[in-house]
């Protein structure tokens, strides 16, 4: 307002708020009043997470026959809900990790709520990928231990590469996660009133004191993390496709899976983000940092992602014919008019047609309409995965055993339960731990870095250049 | 016991200043100082003169050892202890123990990187000397603290607090402990 000329790059913060401001403004999250409208939203999130622990105490205490899975069609919503929330996980671990090797700085803001969803996500797919196993309380099975038959699980199996892929990328985000809070963590066991709460916070920041000689150290486990997470996110979703294409089924066993399904983890996963993330911004009144120029990004992304699962979609089929192989042309003949064509065309409409606003800026910047638009794309991209495992499932190799699948009030419930487990989760979240890197934060801000970055004081500017120019 | 130094505190708000006083502490050769910083101010570690981090060589050694442990772990059972065979396919194959090598590398790796961490910053240390002071405490919300402790050799209360003020410090004093 006060600049003659407009900035070239919109800002990343709006308001040019002193890092005071920053940490009062974030910090004091945690320390203002729980409202009795958090009360009743997470009373609403738990119940639904309740109501879908008792269905899975129904499904481990009954058997999977409760579910409405039958001969031909072994995965129903189990399967696809795992691939789902999966899906929704790689988000977290591209903002976090890929956009900051790509020194992308708008990511500081929605990285540390993004990186949430990622494990409350997966917490959702184990708990999903466990109950499937009918006995989950033999999941050691799953993992190589000596036992008494003296055998060992088979390496070349893909079910075995997932145990290791998604338990690797629940450790590994966890502890990228954490690493990141310790220093948010110090500011608040330093910002807080309450001797209790300093003391949680004290503990839980291990004793972080800001040592520049710990930055050090911090900047590059920090970026090894980011380095490592990287290769990792593409590699769960592709292990994830390999279930389905290491097996011989029509439909499934294409090698364009793993980068379809890692294009189409990341675009499901920004839809999530987005959804939360408006409500988020709205009710937390993080306007300030989460601003228009985010989101318009993240639907960039979207628009991204969403055309590179149109062009797999498109390819599928033109691979099917391609192929030559009468079983592959039949599969995607079958998905396109047979018994889950509404699924297929669900899936088509909400995942290709819907993102293609977004290549409007006005309408990038329409907050209602991106919300509706995200809340299609979770709804398309759980579709996906749905006619993945159905039409190829349904009509087998034999004609006679072929059915049709519908979920019971078991699976059905499950699914809302593993909602109503994410959302407390990130409620939760949301109301104890800070929910934007604050330290992040403060370094984009205008003159937080030495030297060239916008100085603004002439004087410091000039004594600066001995020690910061010559190194950096 | 009463009032013993434990060392001088310093305030500044300005990076380009903090950064031009890192270097001039670290030339007057003092060497357990420190500065602490709400977040990480570009070229201050070069500044004070801090030695690049080993933790790279700590993360390797991660990557080799979940390397080794999925090669050793898959050959080991499925060629050694117990081959059996699965569709006639090899009892150990490179080719299929990729996915397994990939993520016990990236597991290793980041346990490692991160437990390093701990390890060179000390963490977790619930107690710091400087704890109740309440410059100390700002460091983490918006000030560059300098911190030099009394056991450098070469403390002086009166020495170290008039190079602070020279270099440009806000609120520079001494902290003892009771």
């Amino acid at each position: 307002m006060m600049h003659e000329l407009e900035p070239v790059r919109e800002p990343l913060v709006l308001g040019n708020p002193s890092m005071r401001d920053v940490t009062a403004r974030i910090a004091s999250i945690v320390e203002s009043k729980i409202s009795l409208k958090y009360l009743l939203t997470l009373g609403f999130t738990a119940t639904m997470a309740a109501w879908g622990l008792f269905a899975l105490y129904y499904t481990i205490t009954t058997g999977i026959g409760a579910w409405g899975l039958n001969n031909p069609i072994g995965w129903g919503w189990d399967i696809t809900n795992f691939v789902f929330w999966i899906g929704i996980g790689h988000a977290g671990t591209l903002i976090s990790a890929i956009l900051f090797l790509w020194r992308q700085k708008w990511r500081t803001a929605i990285n540390r709520s993004a990186e949430a969803m990622t494990i409350f996500a997966v917490i959702c797919a184990l708990t999903m990928v466990l109950s499937h196993t009918g006995r989950p309380w033999l999941f050691y099975w799953l993992l190589p231990y000596p036992n008494q038959m003296q055998m060992w699980i088979n390496f070349r199996s893909p079910l075995a590469w997932d145990v290791f892929a998604v338990n690797t990328y629940f450790t590994v985000s966890a502890l990228f996660w954490f690493v990141g809070l310790i220093p948010d963590l110090a500011t608040l066991r330093n910002y807080v009133r309450s001797e209790i709460a300093k003391k949680i916070y004290g503990v839980l920041s291990l004793g972080w004191t800001g040592s520049t000689r710990h930055w050090h150290h911090y900047e590059i486990a920090y970026m090894i993390l980011a380095g490592i997470s990287t290769p990792l996110v593409l590699s769960v979703h592709s292990v994830v496709s390999f279930d389905f294409t290491v097996g011989i089924m029509p439909g499934w066993h294409t090698t364009i899976f793993p980068p379809y399904f890692v294009a189409g983890a990341i675009f499901s996963g920004f839809a999530m983000v987005m959804t939360l993330l408006i409500i988020a911004r709205e009710i937390l009144d993080l306007k300030q940092f989460i601003t228009l120029k985010h989101l318009d990004n993240m639907n960039k992304i979207m628009l991204a992602t969403g055309m590179m699962v149109g062009y797999a979609y498109g390819m599928e089929f033109f691979i099917a014919w391609y192929s030559g192989s009468d079983w592959e042309n039949w599969i995607f003949q079958n998905r396109l008019f047979g018994d889950y064509a509404w699924a297929y065309w669900t899936m088509v409409t909400c995942n290709v047609v819907s993102p293609q606003v977004f290549w409007f800026r006005k309408l990038r910047r329409n907050i209602p309409l991106m919300f509706v638009i995200s809340i299609f794309i979770n709804i398309g991209m759980w579709f996906e995965r749905f006619t993945i495992i159905a039409t190829t499932l349904h009509h087998d190799f034999l004609p006679a055993s072929w059915g049709y699948y519908s979920p019971t009030w078991v699976e059905i419930s499950i699914f809302i339960g593993t909602f109503g487990i994410f959302l407390t989760l990130f409620l939760l979240f949301a109301k104890f731990v800070p929910v934007i890197a604050i330290a992040e934060i403060k370094s984009i801000l205008p003159g937080a870095q030495p030297a060239h970055h916008h100085g603004h004081d002439e004087h410091a500017a000039t004594s600066s250049t001995t020690s910061a120019e010559v190194h950096s | 016991m009463s009032n013993t130094p434990v060392g001088v505190v310093g305030e500044f708000t300005d990076p380009n200043v903090i950064t031009h006083a890192a270097s001039k502490i670290a030339h007057a050769g003092y060497t357990k100082w420190d500065i602490h910083t709400p977040y990480p101010v570009h070229g201050l570690d070069k500044a004070m003169g801090v030695k690049r981090s080993i933790i790279t060589y700590i993360s390797f050694a991660g990557l080799c050892g979940g390397l080794s442990t999925a090669l050793g772990l898959q050959y080991w059972t499925g060629a050694v202890d117990y081959p059996l065979n699965i569709g006639g396919k090899g009892f150990f194959d490179w080719q299929f123990s990729i996915p397994i090598d990939f993520e016990l590398s990236i597991l290793g790796t980041a346990i490692f990187t991160v437990f390093g961490l701990f390890h060179l910053c000390r963490l977790p240390t619930w107690y710091n000397k400087y704890q109740n002071d309440a410059s100390f405490a700002k460091a983490t919300d918006d000030t560059f603290v300098v911190t030099i402790d009394a056991d450098d050799d070469r403390f002086s209360a009166e020495g170290a607090q008039q190079l602070l003020r020279s270099l440009g410090a806000e609120n520079v004093h001494l902290v003892t402990a009771e």
